[in-house]
């Protein structure tokens, strides 16, 4: 079996003669020439997605005001930020809501603006109200600060993203007899609806079952700019799911990644502000891997197609907030995009909460920075843990 | 009295009454049906224009059959910057009028197909649906 390395890879990359093709594009080579000659010929696999993704958020550094501040509680644009770190530090969640928001108190709330928001406005350029108070120390004496700011006045923004790119995620339905607001959307009652969350084919992480290219140091497409995979993202349990009955392979579930880079260089396009009737405020991600066709074997995972990746079949009126284990089955993606599915017997519409679209805008992007000598590939210091590592998720005794 | 448009929402208890033809027939109103969607035992919507004598004693049987009436003043619009074809509200959207044109998986907005029942406009997760007046 040929092998290639990265320094390949990246000198072919330097001298314009890289082939690089998104997973869509792949997935039609492989058909065509057979998985040997494929993965022979192409060089990178482009991938995308872009959903909200709750586990994000940015460091900020303010920089000093004179005289100085110990900044002890930080609002931008009314939304707390969390500045338990340095001075003038501070780390603004995307789901943080204003201290003075309704939330649920007449269900469903709306949750119109809050740290995703912030965080947009941020990365457009828009201005955004500071306020902070101090309780004043010798060093440092002032004790309140308002003022207005842009991402271009302050020292540093940084995306940091510790869990975002879920490898796989439910199919969302409601069993119940009544209309359910979730992080999932709006779930009609007597399995009135099917919500997904992924972008299949083109999902990075379902593209890398085994975690043989991405690691720590990964260069990715990070919110329209430059980023980097961090660590491997909380609640990164991979496994590859069977089927319960004859065994069958049914596609990755359960890896994820932490992010982090300079949100001075990425765009709004690719960072938005979101809000979930009755559940509250997130962000919108955008996020492409590149996946370097080392090896036959890597080829072979970056080729599955929406028919080979499985989603698990939740009920979120019941099953889900209970912690109740075990599912309604598993649907493909392929069955998924196709607008219905069937659950329990009955026909039931579908509709996905991540855009296939921008992630093959993403993919497309990716690709042409690659094409163009833009964008090299990281190869990592540290691959993430695989399937073969078994982590699980612990429940939190209460 | 001109015709006036007006938004008939049933709930899916009473979606099989005949509740139209009692309309007619009782209250002797003038109707043009612009746009129905009403099946048994499911949430029915229908948009009528609507004119006679005893338009308001026929608005009030519409309710006391609990069928939801609304005026049509509004228009639902995209704002095309801001929506980013996810494909969340096409689901919930009651008559197909925002659905998916596949294999692109585009979010298609139909206006004609609408009937402003604004659904989508808190549904949407990064608020791309507007009412207009």
């Amino acid at each position: 079996m040929s092998e290639k390395t990265y320094q390949e890879i990246n000198a072919r990359i330097k001298s314009g003669k890289a082939v690089v093709v998104t997973a869509e594009e792949f997935i039609d080579i492989v058909r065509e020439k057979g998985l040997t000659r494929a993965s022979q010929e192409v060089d990178v696999v482009t991938t995308g997605t872009f959903a909200p993704m709750c586990s994000s958020g940015a460091f900020l550094n303010f920089g000093h005001p004179a005289p100085r501040i110990k900044m002890y509680r930080v609002w931008l644009n009314n939304v707390p930020a969390y500045t338990g770190i340095a001075a003038v530090d501070a780390y603004i969640g995307a789901t943080e809501l204003p201290e003075d928001d309704p939330l649920n108190s007449n269900h469903p709330g709306e949750f119109r603006y809050g740290g995703g928001h912030v965080i947009e406005d941020l990365v457009a350029g828009r201005p955004v109200r500071l306020k902070a108070i101090g309780y004043g120390t010798d060093c440092y004496p002032r004790r309140e600060i308002e003022t207005t700011i842009t991402i271009h006045d302050i020292n540093e923004a940084i995306l940091f993203n510790p869990r975002n790119a879920y490898q796989n995620y439910n199919c969302a339905v409601n069993l119940s007899n009544r209309t359910i607001y979730t992080y999932m959307g709006i779930l009609k009652p007597n399995l009135g609806n099917a919500h997904y969350s992924t972008s299949g084919q083109l999902s990075p992480l379902l593209k890398d079952p085994h975690f043989k290219t991405i690691g720590i140091g990964t260069r990715i497409f990070l919110g329209g700019g430059i980023g980097y995979v961090a660590w491997h993202g909380t609640q990164h349990f991979p496994a590859i799911q069977t089927d319960p009955d004859s065994g069958r392979e049914l596609g990755p579930a359960g890896g994820t990644l932490a992010v982090i880079g300079d949100l001075k260089q990425m765009s709004p396009r690719w960072l938005m502000g979101t809000s979930y009737l009755g559940y509250g405020a997130t962000l919108s991600v955008g996020i492409g891997v590149p996946i370097p066709i080392l090896n036959e074997e890597i080829a072979r995972y970056a080729a599955a197609s929406d028919a080979e990746l499985y989603a698990p079949i939740v009920d979120y009126g019941e099953a889900y907030p209970n912690q109740k284990p075990g599912n309604l089955g598993y649907v493909s993606y392929a069955q998924l995009k196709s607008g219905k599915i069937v659950v329990q017997g009955k026909e039931v519409p579908t509709a996905p909460l991540s855009s296939y679209p921008r992630a093959r805008e993403i993919a497309g992007i990716l690709k042409k920075w690659i094409q163009n000598g833009e964008f090299y590939l990281a190869e990592p210091v540290q691959l993430l843990p695989s399937p073969a590592d078994g982590l699980t998720g612990k429940v939190l005794k209460g | 009295m001109s015709p006036r448009k007006i938004v008939l929402r049933f709930g899916p208890e009473i979606s099989d009454k005949p509740i139209i033809y009692r309309l007619v027939k009782d209250y002797d109103l003038v109707m043009n049906i612009l746009k129905a969607n009403v099946n048994p035992q499911k949430e029915g919507i229908m948009v009528l224009e609507l004119s006679g004598d005893n338009y308001e004693q026929g608005l009030n049987y519409l309710r006391e059959q609990g069928v939801t009436v609304q005026a049509l003043t509004h228009e639902v619009v995209r704002n095309e910057q801001r929506c980013t074809m996810c494909g969340a509200c096409t689901a919930i959207c009651p008559t197909g009028a925002l659905h998916l044109r596949r294999p692109e998986m585009e979010v298609v907005f139909d206006g004609d197909s609408c009937v402003v029942c604004q659904l989508c406009v808190k549904a949407c997760p990064v608020r791309a649906m507007e009412v207009k007046l």
